[in-house]
């Protein structure tokens, strides 16, 4: 990669601290993000995939500081963000913005459709006020919503067009950076292919740079220029959308995708799944040596012991697997 | 059409809710129906009145819904005309429920055995030591490890897919002959989805039971459906054996799912056809076929008129219910 990243991830650790039992008297380790490196490169949407606690949506808030990160380091614009407190990290939030899965918990009740898109705006003085009304037009229409939407609110929205108005909220200060965390995760599947276009539409407009985490595969090959896969919190592999799909090297990765259910009667009657067996073990404690030993079908002795490299197979193809040979 | 294999009938199901404004109709006039050992599969988004058709079935609908009009014929028998005991010994029993949500769906302070003996009890007139030992072969047969020690876990102490399988096996303890599942794998990940779905295709072979499988993913249901019923706004808008429906979709509705859902085949970064508009809310239709205000094809007749679920191939087992596809017919 030849181009100087937008965001360069390095080494990036977030371990939460719980209580655990009746009254709170054992103290553990959530193992959320371990060791995770990776460049976001301008321009690009890298997805990050993975099941329910392998660390992918934890990666996006640590990211943002919203989380603060236990170690390492996140750079943007040559600043290390995990350094900088709430103020001066407000300064950054501008470029860096998010997209939640629920637009009915993220949208204040209480607020116009109007005036929660143009909060942002007022709030880092992009605007005078009396252009905040035309600002706010300009954005409802971004996101295909007629403007007279602006003094709505969002209970008299369905879900597409509330997830419309989040997306308004996080372009109002024209950022370069979206993390879009399972943004369409819980819209009907029309409804879903809707935002998917709209999302496509404004990258290309302005030159967006989207860290797009979601579990649906079909919908992530479908938008992402490269593919990370995440398992218990650290990177199992990443890779060129291309690379990733059709020449996947971590067995984690094989089996992720041999899951995925396709729109093809016969295709699905005679495909040979390759089911794994067992569940996600707790990131309370997560095994040894490689995180995925316990469930993968072709686990060494080493595999029990050494926590495996994180090293590039192929060009551009990073992987972490003791049965995988670096190049 | 009927036989001797029908196994469920349901025929102009109608299911009302009491709003301030009076009743709204949710779902509208729903005929239905499962062969004996058949799969079916019963698609369609949030709304559309998937789930309320089949708990109006068993008559466990919420306050203020209530079933208007319609027969389900189960067995040979109205389920709708049944008395509550009666029904009682058809729930659990003869149909097997298994639901969405585990966690809302189990019992959090039972023990997942007795849970699972409850209706052996009940239905099969088993005594608690038979019960017991029926419950670890079910929590065996649903791929559970070390059930003997697992039956005494109360669901908290499982995980998400471990407590679906129990739903599974509360759902196959009586052996129904028929299984509703209602989402069954929504909640859960990708590779845990296909550990269920596995599951239940090979208990279907073995027990020989008929299955209608809820869902909102048509790409779930592909390889594991005899046929499908296409909902939208409490209608059934198509019905068709599994094969003619992806390759040949005729309700626009059911082309426009289909296009919806990315596939390998696109290009990256290419724009998905996706439908235009909004479902209609429950109880707010549109006059004439609800699909009209989305639907590209639509004509005058389609904002006037219902159009009715009629055969759309010769052998009559595919029906659309669209006044555009029977022109469209007419026209080849």
């Amino acid at each position: 990669m030849a181009a100087e990243p937008l965001l360069k991830i390095e080494n990036l650790v977030k371990h939460f601290h719980v209580r655990l039992g009746a009254f709170g008297e054992r103290a553990a380790t959530v193992h959320a993000l371990d060791d995770v490196s990776l460049d976001i490169v301008e321009g690009e949407t890298l997805s990050l995939v993975g099941e329910s606690g392998c660390g992918k949506s934890t990666t996006g808030f640590t990211i943002l500081n919203l989380h603060r990160a236990t170690s390492g380091k996140v750079l943007y614009k040559g600043q290390d963000l995990t350094a900088l407190d709430e103020k001066r990290m407000r300064r950054f939030r501008r470029d860096l913005q998010i997209v939640f899965q629920d637009p009915y918990s993220t949208l204040n009740p209480r607020m116009t459709v109007g005036e929660a898109s143009g909060e942002p705006i007022l709030f880092h003085n992009l605007a005078p006020k009396a252009e905040l009304e035309a600002k706010v037009a300009a954005l409802l229409t971004d996101v295909g919503l007629p403007p007279r939407f602006a003094s709505r609110y969002p209970h008299e929205l369905s879900g597409g067009q509330r997830q419309r108005v989040a997306i308004a909220r996080a372009l109002a200060c024209q950022p370069k950076f979206i993390v879009c965390d399972e943004a369409i995760s819980a819209l009907d599947v029309s409804i879903q292919a809707q935002i998917i276009n709209l999302l496509l539409d404004l990258q290309e407009k302005y030159r967006l740079t989207y860290l797009f985490i979601a579990h649906d595969l079909a919908v992530v090959r479908h938008i992402s220029t490269r593919v990370g896969v995440m398992y218990l919190g650290r990177l199992a592999e990443l890779a060129s959308r291309d690379a990733l799909f059709e020449t996947p090297l971590h067995p984690y990765t094989k089996a992720l995708l041999s899951a995925v259910p396709e729109t093809d009667p016969e295709h699905e009657r005679s495909r040979k799944r390759q089911i794994l067996e067992g569940d996600v073990p707790s990131p309370l404690a997560p095994p040894s040596g490689c995180r995925f030993h316990t469930r993968c079908p072709i686990a060494m002795e080493v595999c029990r012991r050494v926590v495996p490299k994180w090293k590039e197979a192929r060009p551009g193809h990073l992987v972490a697997c003791h049965a995988v040979n670096g190049e | 059409m009927t036989g001797k294999n029908r196994l469920l009938d349901v025929r102009g199901l109608t299911v009302e809710i009491e709003t301030r404004r009076g009743p709204a109709v949710i779902v509208d006039g729903i005929d239905l129906h499962v062969d004996k050992g058949e799969t079916l599969g019963v698609v369609g988004e949030s709304g559309c009145g998937k789930s309320l058709t089949m708990l109006s079935l068993m008559r466990l609908l919420p306050n203020k819904i209530r079933v208007a009009k319609g027969e389900a014929h189960f067995d040979g028998r109205d389920l709708q005309k049944m008395s509550n005991r009666e029904l009682r010994k058809v729930r659990g029993g003869d149909i097997g429920f298994v639901f969405q949500d585990p966690v809302t769906s189990l019992n959090p302070v039972m023990r997942i055995g007795d849970q699972l003996a409850e209706p052996l009890i009940y239905h099969r007139g088993m005594n608690r030591k038979q019960a017991r030992e029926r419950a670890i072969e079910l929590l065996r047969l649903v791929g559970i490890p070390g059930p003997e020690e697992r039956i005494q876990a109360y669901p908290h102490e499982l995980s998400g897919g471990m407590r679906q399988r129990v739903m599974i096996a509360i759902g196959l303890a009586c052996e129904p002959k028929l299984l509703i599942a209602d989402e069954p794998t929504t909640a859960l990940d990708v590779t845990i989805q296909a550990q269920i779905v596995d599951l239940v295709k090979g208990l279907r072979e073995k027990l020989g039971m008929s299955v209608v499988w809820i869902t909102h993913d048509l790409a779930l249901i592909a390889g594991l459906v005899d046929r499908v019923v296409v909902l939208y706004a409490g209608t059934v808008v198509e019905d068709a054996p599994v094969d003619a429906l992806y390759a040949s979709p005729r309700h626009p509705y059911t082309r426009g799912l289909l296009a919806s859902i990315p596939k390998l085949s696109d290009a990256p970064a290419s724009r998905l056809n996706s439908i235009g508009g909004t479902p209609p809310e429950p109880g707010r239709r549109p006059q004439g076929c609800p699909f009209a205000p989305r639907c590209p094809l639509a004509m005058d007749i389609c904002r006037t008129h219902v159009p009715k679920l009629e055969p759309v191939s010769a052998a009559g087992s595919h029906r659309a219910a669209c006044f555009a596809v029977e022109k469209a017919l007419e026209a080849a």
